[in-house]
């Protein structure tokens, strides 16, 4: 159990990323429908620089910034030009499985050298693993690498960052009802620039997690539609970074709970095409369920997916 | 206004003298009569597997036949809708004469080009369709699977044998069947566990399916999809592994045992030629080692001793047809005898194979 555990996290981490990303496009008003072309450019920058400088913290850095540039394109797109979000969203998707695609062919069957993915070995926290009865449960999430724990410090950065500060603040509000977050003086073309960077930046570390750590080298559509999958789970975990992270753990649970049942020889066959569906089944279940109950905390941002026009108000 | 007008004229003017230059260009290459080749390939050429393979065969023809064959190369072909009909009949109308299909999904739309263009001739590969101007080709990679069997059967020291599987088809059971009887030909106590993940190319999914083998214990990895994962999984752990398609030793150089490859390049040159010399019939082809179509990478320094010594035996067997792979007796998975002694498997049993032999660890799931 423990090993499926620990193994659930770690296939969970990349869906982390992409939903936190998804989380903050949508927390501006927002729909981005281009996750998985950010990740594919961060997993694709970010294994290129590791190949040439072998520098962790640089890859790290290109693929941020790959996935903000992708973003980039998207928030002039949609905030500047006020393009149709879903249709600039789809278009960046394409873009970026093609332009990975393209860069990617050299890449093809590189190998990270040793000395750059001994950056990303597990790394235990002693002390905590000792402890009895607990011990066990603590290493699942306390046996990971770097890149794990930094998954972690980026869910309890945007806790803090949504709901205790006023930055956070005035980005609900710009989200919520962008025509009175104008009207109080914040900077509404700013706000969304500035989130839908980050949440570019933050997609881009998903996919390089994927090509660095995880798979770790450079195949052809590496993310294989993890984040349309993270799209539907920022639903499923309702916008709230600490259900973003359990979601996460759930469904990379769910994505390898197929093998493991499997190796236990049991009569019966769980079907991989029907596991693969789950994250969409809940997705439904849960819209449904939110439609039902009208419950504030688990709504979308009231403006979600409008263009925002100062004159039409 | 009036500049308006102009800029139109001189763009139609421009553009009227690009088509007719192109016109010019198009004619004088017809004069030198080139034999157009097309492949559709269902992955990317560049990347170590299944249609890599499939291009080096191609690039081998290429440097045989030189300056008379002129190919078209189309990658990333998906299968499992009619994207590749539009690939086809762009190649006809560039003037392909000769189009091969590399995965098996193209089948039935090969076959319907095949019906339409009467004039071109197709080879689809894998596949079970033919027809007289299109025939179907595949190698025994079952008879390379069987002799990494016998390698991995002599590294085993947990007697756990991992084998990541992908689609439960006949061409993937009787892989898997080979392989294990390779395995307990050398070692009857060990057993091969299956892992179903109903994908051939999904990286990150087909490492995790390896990770949860070796989690139970597995010592040595074997697979059929065509990325690296696996091997990477099993090298993660310090653990051992067989590849797929082709030579994969510099991915994964301590942990690689050796691999069932392809050698696609003198049969492609052959039917090439025969087109080229007029001679080209339908005629469905499922090469085997005899021809070297199939093959077993070179074992690698983490072979275990002996071993290369034991696989050259069986392969000049396999390859004289002294020995084959599926001869009775075979038991199936509960020990009862499927295969009585003295028996060959037919071709027709091997490809439509739906059970597994004994010491295989899996159930199989509807397809």
């Amino acid at each position: 159990m423990i090993p499926f555990l620990k193994n659930a996290v770690i296939s969970g981490t990349p869906l982390t990323f992409a939903i936190l990303g998804a989380m903050y496009n949508e927390k501006a008003g927002n729909l981005n429908l281009g996750i998985e072309g950010m990740m594919l450019l961060g997993a694709v920058a970010g294994f290129q620089v590791a190949i040439l400088t072998e520098n962790p913290i640089l890859a790290l850095l290109a693929a941020m910034i790959f996935g903000a540039l992708g973003a980039l394109i998207y928030a002039f797109l949609t905030v500047t030009l006020r393009t149709n979000q879903s249709v600039t969203g789809l278009a960046l998707t394409i873009f970026g499985t093609g332009l990975s695609r393209f860069w990617g062919k050299r890449l093809m069957g590189t190998v990270l050298p040793e000395s750059f993915s001994r950056n990303f070995r597990p790394v235990s926290l002693p002390f905590l693993s000792k402890i009895p009865v607990l011990g066990p449960v603590f290493s699942v999430f306390l046996e990971q690498d770097l890149f794990v724990y930094l998954s972690y410090l980026i869910v309890i950065l945007s806790g803090i960052y949504l709901y205790y500060t006023r930055f956070g603040l005035n980005l609900r509000a710009v989200g919520e009802n962008t025509a009175a977050a104008d009207a109080s003086g914040i900077n509404v073309t700013l706000y969304k620039y500035v989130h839908i960077l980050i949440g570019g930046a933050l997609c881009g570390l998903g996919g390089a997690y994927l090509s660095l750590v995880y798979v770790p080298s450079w195949q052809d559509n590496i993310t294989s539609g993890r984040g349309w999958i993270a799209i539907a789970l920022v639903i499923f975990t309702s916008w709230s970074p600490y259900r973003a992270f359990w979601g996460a753990f759930l469904f990379g649970g769910l994505d390898i709970v197929g093998f493991r049942i499997q190796t236990l020889n049991l009569p019966i066959s769980l079907n991989q095409h029907f596991l693969r569906m789950l994250p969409y089944i809940a997705t439904i279940l849960v819209i449904i369920v939110g439609a039902i109950r009208k419950s504030t905390s688990h709504m979308p941002p009231g403006n979600l997916g409008n263009p925002y026009f100062r004159e039409e108000r | 206004m009036k500049k308006r007008r102009i800029l139109y004229l001189l763009v139609t003017i421009l553009s009227l003298a690009m088509v007719l230059t192109g016109c010019g260009t198009d004619q004088q290459n017809a004069g030198e009569e080139k034999l157009k080749v097309g492949f559709v390939y269902i992955g990317t050429a560049g990347e170590p597997g299944y249609t890599y393979a499939h291009e080096q065969g191609r690039l081998y023809a290429q440097e045989k036949l030189g300056d008379k064959v002129e190919f078209i190369i189309q990658e990333n072909v998906s299968d499992t809708d009619d994207s590749c009909v539009a690939v086809m009949q762009s190649m006809i109308e560039q003037g392909c004469k000769m189009i091969f299909t590399n995965s098996y999904g193209y089948m039935d739309y090969t076959y319907d080009m095949a019906q339409e263009y009467p004039d071109v001739v197709f080879l689809h590969c894998s596949g079970s369709r033919s027809s007289e101007n299109m025939l179907n080709y595949f190698g025994r990679i079952y008879q390379a699977r069987y002799l990494s069997g016998i390698v991995a059967g002599m590294k085993t020291e947990t007697n756990k044998i991992g084998y990541v599987a992908a689609h439960p088809i006949p061409e993937v059971i009787r892989g898997i069947n080979a392989f294990t009887l390779g395995v307990r030909s050398v070692n009857p106590d060990a057993t091969v566990e299956v892992v179903w993940t109903s994908t051939w190319y999904d990286p990150s999914l087909e490492k995790a399916a390896a990770v949860s083998l070796l989690d139970k214990g597995c010592d040595v990895i074997a697979q059929h999809q065509d990325t690296t994962g696996p091997q990477i999984a099993a090298s993660e752990r310090g653990k051992w592994c067989i590849g797929y398609n082709c030579d994969t030793a510099e991915i994964v150089p301590d942990s690689f045992l050796t691999a069932p490859i392809w050698n696609w390049g003198p049969y492609y040159a052959d039917q090439i030629q025969k087109v080229l010399d007029g001679t080209w019939k339908s005629e469905n082809y499922w090469g085997g080692m005899e021809d070297g179509v199939v093959a077993l990478a070179p074992l690698t320094k983490n072979a275990p001793e002996g071993a290369q010594e034991k696989v050259n035996e069986m392969a000049e067997k396999i390859a004289s047809g002294e020995f084959k792979v599926f001869e009775g007796p075979l038991k199936d998975q509960n020990g009862e005898i499927k295969v009585p002694e003295g028996t060959v498997m037919t071709d027709e049993e091997l490809l439509s194979f739906n059970w597994l032999v004994e010491g295989v660890i899996a159930t199989l799931p509807e397809n």
